[in-house]
């Protein structure tokens, strides 16, 4: 009808958030990329144990180091051990452990951010000190300090890699809250009389909550970076368990003549960690997060 | 026809759909500009008038490409000319003005280096000759001591202060044409009328030609000879500017004008129905039909060309322009509602207010004490009475959003009270406010953009305040907010948008129907109006006037935009630096006698007419913190009778009608003093 | 402008107080102290005495964090109880070490970090853009260890060019270890500088997006001089900040790289230290590293405040 207020003409229902962003993800390589190898890993994580077509434990000197065969599609490394099982086998802990250390990471940087980004001021000053004076000492330093005095165990390894990654979480959170603080919809809010928490929840959280998940995604490989590492060092997985930067730790003496041994797992971590960055990025298009002007990857 | 300097043919600029589509900014523009000459470039946002203005330059920006035409100086066209051959001509022959200066000027290099960057790239002067001639330049522009300016930082000199250096730069290679994109928007009202002063001199002195583009007909009026009207990416209308303006032959055009709020008229002007469609959704029929009036089935099939009148001189692109009716307002105009009779009830009372913003030390904040011997806002007394507009006029650091947010809650009160229906005295602290007298008071803000959330839907977000004052749930909630958006004149399918997905009209309609939600006794408006494109301005005004009626709400209205204050008011209080100068019915404050800042204010006003020329009675200082004594505007009051000025503060004098003005002079005395030199301003 | 110095310097000397007392704290909470961490199975009776008395564990904490502290404000780190020796003297060779590896490598990796981060943005999205900016993701996200295996296999296995792994003791001279970490320095450079260009890159595409570059292409200024002159300083001055935490890193972070080219650095003693259980010594170190990141930060933050006209003038024009 002429006349009238111009009608809008997408009048389709809003198709849910999630299933949007999962679709925007694809549709570009990089993204379609990153989320399949992903996907791939964790299923490869989960499925493992049901197709080693080897123990991962069996230990057989006279079996040493032989390159890749029918038998064994990867080789064996130096002690004898299949390195197609203990390959497929050796992200399991690095996954479950970067998972819910992440996840830690998420929660406590999160909230401390939006409550240093909420209540501003002095507190603000002096708690973003304290974690600034945190972030100078070495991670490395202190996590393996932790480790060496407390144990390797999964107990010990997930809260600690949470508490140093969510550093940055905090950071990003922070800065989230004051933008959203200084728009006119949470004066308007507040103008009414609505509750603090209900504006924490309902006005602020809704609208900080991608950007902490993007960072949170980052964050991931990140830590599956530094927990490789400190299986690298020794400090992380204890043996037998199988896991890719113990692999690569013990092999690399004999690359010379065993490569095989020290490409696979190489080729397994560094897949994992290039497919969650794509993925990370990925989401943050997808939700429309510009992190070209905050974070270099 | 050697006197046109600039060519268009048939251009048309778009950009390539993510599905593919070539989706056009600008259709099929054709265009002469002469030597000598100031065009007028009209539209609103989405008109495609700043794309085709850097595309007078041959800039396109990234992401769009030229689909056809030309674009001809001096018989290059310059969209077809590599960056080399472009450099040549840019700055030199044709400059452009930006719309924000402070964010075009380079920040690490300063004022002096960046001018001189321009003569050294297109002059041939010496180093001694460069600087004499900066010095003139920014002399030309009515920028005082040029030396000190030049060794200024961009980020060190205000918003006027700034644009002029914008101008002075542009000048500085002697262009034949100057591109204006927007060059006064965001200025203070009478740093406006003095920038379009120098602008109009700068085109008389050097016979540069000029292209204005802008949205404010009222600029355009000022600096223009032909005047051509934009609309979804086409040219419907040009002319001589006085034909345009006053007696515009094609409907949107006749339509803008009739929407815009003018001193000269009483009341509310009437709006057009709809919003201008978007590139993406333009059919093969006219792109006015939807809003049109007078259209015809053809114009749904068939898009008009643009027909050239002898007679008048005037391009129009429009099948039946000889169907529109006289353009008459006096007959097109809305009833007037002045004369309601109101009730006298008093629903606020601000009791010598002040507000400030000064840093406390920790003593006192520790003790909740304020204090400041010169405020930001002092001694703020004014009476509302229920169901009336009352409208707080000033330019930027007037302290009208202040007030407004101290009536909300929203920041501390240093001294004074503020009183709610006579007896409750409402707290300045949000918490100790109880919550009929939150419900009671309503505020809208002046950017849709940021006073929506974006991650609710429109349905989340009028269910807010029926949650929190009334405790609405389920098919009772939904059905008061279907009651809500038919009333803002927004159907049910509105309810699962989300802000992003609506236009700045729509989520205004929205922060509106938000504001009534919770059935408030006031609303406070902070500028509603201001970030909203000319013709959507009158749709909404014309709303807020219709619920006022039907709710018997009070508005408190704050603006700087004098004409849609004296459109949509019933009494007005003019501000300078925070303190009251003139208060009184909206028809008593904008006729004489006036305070003198009201007078300036006034004088500054751009009307879309070129015969109603602005008179700058003050130069557009800014000042930074009001006098410690004496009179506020004594800094810049043409009538200043000397130290009494300086330090006593002016009474309070009491003409027709309750009409208050503070002045020192005697009021009248001041009227007669203003008539006379109106009078003799009229004769020049 | 001094206020705003001092106001800065005052608030790194509180981070570094406030990261002492982390360090001290945090080695106190850990169960066990210094001796016994040491000492394991052996710690009881004379020895553990003598080792509580060697290292002054005999006293209390509070007491023992100010004698700790004011020795540390005079360069006295303490005892080693692996090395038998006061640990200043472990730290000179390591310090010095690591000093050599981080400062080739920033010769080398911050022009070439500069450069490549403004060719990246200038031909953004073409052939040299996408080239570069894989090769730099991808030494970004590879793990350290991973990168500088696969160099020490392609590169001295493999191709036998260069040697792997350094064999030299921690006390040579500093240009005896100059012809031996040619492959650690490549290996350290790659991820910084692969940091570094990311920054710069990012920083100059968002500058070049910006109005006042916009109006400078209007005006008809020369591309090149657009480049140099108004587009470059305003886009390294937020890349100094990226610079400074780069150096941090270096200086401590390459723990996982000296171990893999058996590098005697201040990061290979970390792994010692711990492995050693030598507490006395890590604690000085993450005072030590973490006062170097603190120190660069506020070095990078007055930079920036001396270099940015707005702030400059805030302060002279009153």
């Amino acid at each position: 009808m002429k006349g009238q207020v111009s009608i809008n003409n997408d009048m389709k229902k809003n198709p849910s958030k999630f299933f949007e962003v999962i679709k925007t993800m694809v549709s570009k390589p990089s993204g379609l990329i990153g989320l399949s190898i992903v996907c791939f890993h964790i299923l490869l994580a989960i499925f493992s144990p049901l197709i080693t077509p080897h123990d991962f434990k069996a230990i057989n000197p006279s079996l040493m180091l032989l390159p890749p065969s029918s038998e064994y599609w990867f080789g064996t490394d130096h002690l004898g051990r299949d390195v197609f099982t203990r390959t497929i086998l050796g992200g399991r802990v690095a996954i479950l452990v970067t998972f819910f250390g992440s996840l830690i990471a998420l929660t406590w940087g999160g909230l401390l951010g939006i409550f240093c980004g909420l209540v501003g001021g002095k507190i603000d000053d002096i708690v973003m000190r304290i974690v600034d004076a945190f972030l100078a000492i070495p991670w490395i330093l202190a996590m393996l300090l932790i480790v060496s005095i407390l144990g390797t165990s999964i107990t010990v390894l997930i809260p600690a890699l949470g508490l140093f990654y969510g550093k940055g979480i905090v950071r990003v959170a922070r800065a989230a809250t004051h933008d959203v603080i200084a728009k006119d919809f949470i004066v308007s809010a507040r103008a009414r009389g609505h509750s603090n928490f209900s504006i924490i929840w309902n006005e602020i959280l809704p609208n900080v909550r991608d950007a902490i998940l993007v960072e949170g995604a980052m964050r991931w490989s990140w830590m599956l970076l530094g927990f490789s590492s400190l299986s690298f060092l020794g400090f992380g997985v204890s043996p037998p368990t199988p896991d890719w930067g113990l692999m690569i730790s013990n092999a690399r003496g004999l690359m010379s003549f065993a490569h095989w041994a020290v490409l696979a797992p190489i080729t397994c971590l560094s897949s994992l960690i290039i497919g969650i960055n794509l993925s990370a990025d990925a989401f943050a298009k997808a939700l429309g997060i510009d992190r070209t002007t905050k974070a270099p990857v | 026809m050697n006197d046109i300097i600039q060519q268009i043919r048939n251009l048309s600029i778009g950009f390539k759909s993510k599905q593919g589509k070539e989706i056009s900014i600008l259709r099929k523009i054709d265009l002469n500009i002469k030597k000598g000459e100031t065009v007028g470039i009209v539209g609103e946002s989405g008109s495609g008038k700043s794309t085709l203005a850097l595309a007078m330059m041959g800039f396109v920006k990234q992401g769009l490409f030229t689909i056809d035409g030309e674009c001809k100086f001096e018989n290059l066209n310059l969209l077809k000319m590599n960056n080399k051959d472009l450099e040549k001509i840019r700055g030199r022959k044709i400059a452009m003005i930006p719309q924000n200066a402070g964010q075009s000027l380079t920040p690490n290099l300063k004022i002096g280096y960046q001018i001189e960057e321009a003569l050294k790239l297109h002059t041939k002067l010496d180093t001694n000759q460069r600087q004499k001639k900066i010095s003139e330049l920014l002399n030309k522009v009515r920028l005082p001591s040029p030396e000190t300016i030049a060794l200024r930082y961009p980020h060190e000199l205000s918003g006027g202060q700034q644009q002029r250096v914008a101008i002075a730069m542009a000048l500085a290679g002697n262009p034949n044409l100057l591109l204006l994109d927007e060059p006064t928007t965001g200025l203070d009202v009478t740093t406006q009328a003095h920038v379009l002063e120098v602008l109009k001199d700068i085109a008389n002195d050097t016979g540069t030609s000029m292209v204005y583009v802008s949205h404010d007909l009222g600029a355009i009026a000022q600096v223009s000879d032909r005047v051509v009207v934009m609309y979804a990416g086409e040219i419907v209308l040009e002319g001589p500017v006085r034909k345009i303006l006053k007696d515009p032959i094609h409907p949107y055009a006749n339509g803008l004008l009739k929407s815009i709020p003018k001193l000269s008229l009483k009341g509310l002007p009437s709006s057009m129905p709809g919003s201008q469609p978007q590139s993406d959704k333009l059919g093969t029929g006219c792109s006015f039909y939807e809003r049109c009036n007078i259209s015809t089935e053809k114009c749904k099939k068939n898009s008009p060309g643009l027909e050239y009148l002898n007679e008048i001189d005037v391009n129009v692109r429009c099948f039946n322009f000889n169907d529109l009716r006289d353009f008459d307002e006096t007959t097109e105009l809305k009833n007037n509602e002045f004369s309601e009779k109101k009730n006298t009830k008093e629903v606020l009372k601000l009791n010598n207010l002040s507000i400030s913003y000064a840093k406390q030390n920790f003593v006192d904040q520790f003790l909740g004490r304020i204090k400041d011997s010169n405020p930001t806002v002092k001694d703020i007394n004014i009476e509302i009475s229920k169901g009336e507009t009352l409208s707080l006029v000033g330019e930027s650091g007037s302290g009208k959003s202040t007030i407004l947010k101290s009536i909300a809650g929203l920041l501390k009160i240093k001294d004074g009270k503020i009183f709610f229906n006579e007896k409750d005295f409402l707290s300045d602290d949000l918490k100790a406010r109880s919550s009929d007298n939150l419900r009671a008071i309503q505020l809208i803000f002046q950017n849709p953009d940021e006073s929506l959330n974006p991650s609710h839907t429109v349905e989340e977000i009028l269910s807010q305040p029926l949650k929190l004052y009334f405790n609405l749930q389920g098919d009772k909630l939904k059905k008061n907010i279907s009651d809500l958006l038919q009333k803002v004149r927004l159907g049910d399918f509105y309810m699962q948008r989300y802000p992003r997905q609506l236009s700045g009209g729509e989520k205004q309609r929205v922060a509106v129907a938000r504001a009534f939600a919770a059935n408030p006794d006031i609303i406070l408006c902070d500028e509603v109006t201001s970030a909203l494109d000319v013709s959507v301005q009158a749709a909404v005004l014309d709303l807020l006037k219709k619920l006022k009626r039907d709710f018997n709400t009070t508005y408190i209205f704050v603006s700087h935009d004098l004409a849609v204050v004296k459109a949509i008011s019933d009494r007005v209080a003019v501000l300078y630096q925070g303190r009251l100068c003139e208060i009184g019915l909206s028809e008593s404050v904008y006729k004489f006698p006036s305070h003198p800042y009201t007078e300036v204010l006034l004088g500054a006003v751009l009307e879309p007419d070129p015969d109603i020329k602005p008179r700058l009675i003050a130069e557009d200082i800014v000042e930074e913190r009001p006098p410690e004594k004496g009179c506020t505007f004594q800094g810049r009051c043409p009538r200043i009778i000397g130290d009494k000025c300086k330090n006593e503060t002016p009474p309070w004098q009491i003409g027709l009608n309750g009409h208050a003005i503070r002045c020192h002079i005697e009021i009248n005395e001041l009227d007669r003093l203003q008539k006379k030199e109106f009078l003799n301003g009229q004769q020049e | 402008m001094f206020f705003l110095i001092s106001k800065r310097v005052a608030l790194g000397l509180i981070t570094l107080f406030i990261v002492s007392l982390i360090t001290f704290i945090g080695v106190e909470v850990l169960p066990g102290d210094a001796c016994t961490v040491y000492l394991e199975r052996e710690a009881y009776g004379d020895a553990l005495a003598a080792c509580y008395k060697r290292l002054g564990l005999d006293i209390p904490s509070y007491e023992r964090y100010l004698i700790w502290a004011t020795n540390t404000l005079q360069f006295d780190f303490g005892f080693s109880l692996s090395g038998q020796m006061p640990i200043n003297e472990v730290l000179g060779p390591r310090i010095k070490n690591s000093m050599v590896l981080a400062i080739t490598a920033i010769l080398i990796g911050i022009p070439f970090a500069l450069v490549l981060g403004i060719i990246t943005a200038l031909w953004r999205d073409k052939m040299p853009d996408i080239i570069i900016s894989s090769l730099a993701i991808f030494s970004m996200t590879i793990p350290e260890f991973i990168s500088s295996t696969l160099l020490i296999l392609i590169v001295a296995i493999w191709l036998g060019w260069l040697p792997g792994i350094v064999i030299v003791p921690s006390d040579v001279t500093v240009m005896e270890l100059l012809s031996n970490i040619i492959l650690p320095v490549i290996a350290i450079s790659m991820i910084m500088t692969a940091h570094m260009l990311r920054m710069v890159r990012s920083s100059v595409i968002q500058v070049m997006a910006s109005d006042y570059v916009q109006m400078s292409i209007l005006k008809g200024v020369p591309y090149w001089r657009m480049v140099f002159k108004h587009v470059l300083p305003n886009a390294l001055l937020p890349a100094i900040n990226v610079v400074a935490l780069t150096i941090a890193w270096l200086l401590g972070g390459v723990v996982v790289t000296e171990v893999v080219f058996n590098y005697p650095g201040l990061g290979r003693l970390v792994i010692e230290s711990i492995s050693n259980r030598d507490l006395p010594v890590v604690q000085a170190l993450a005072l030590i590293l973490a006062s170097i990141y603190v120190g660069i930060n506020l070095i990078a933050d007055l930079l920036t405040l001396a270099l940015n006209p707005r702030l400059k003038t805030l302060q002279t024009r009153k």
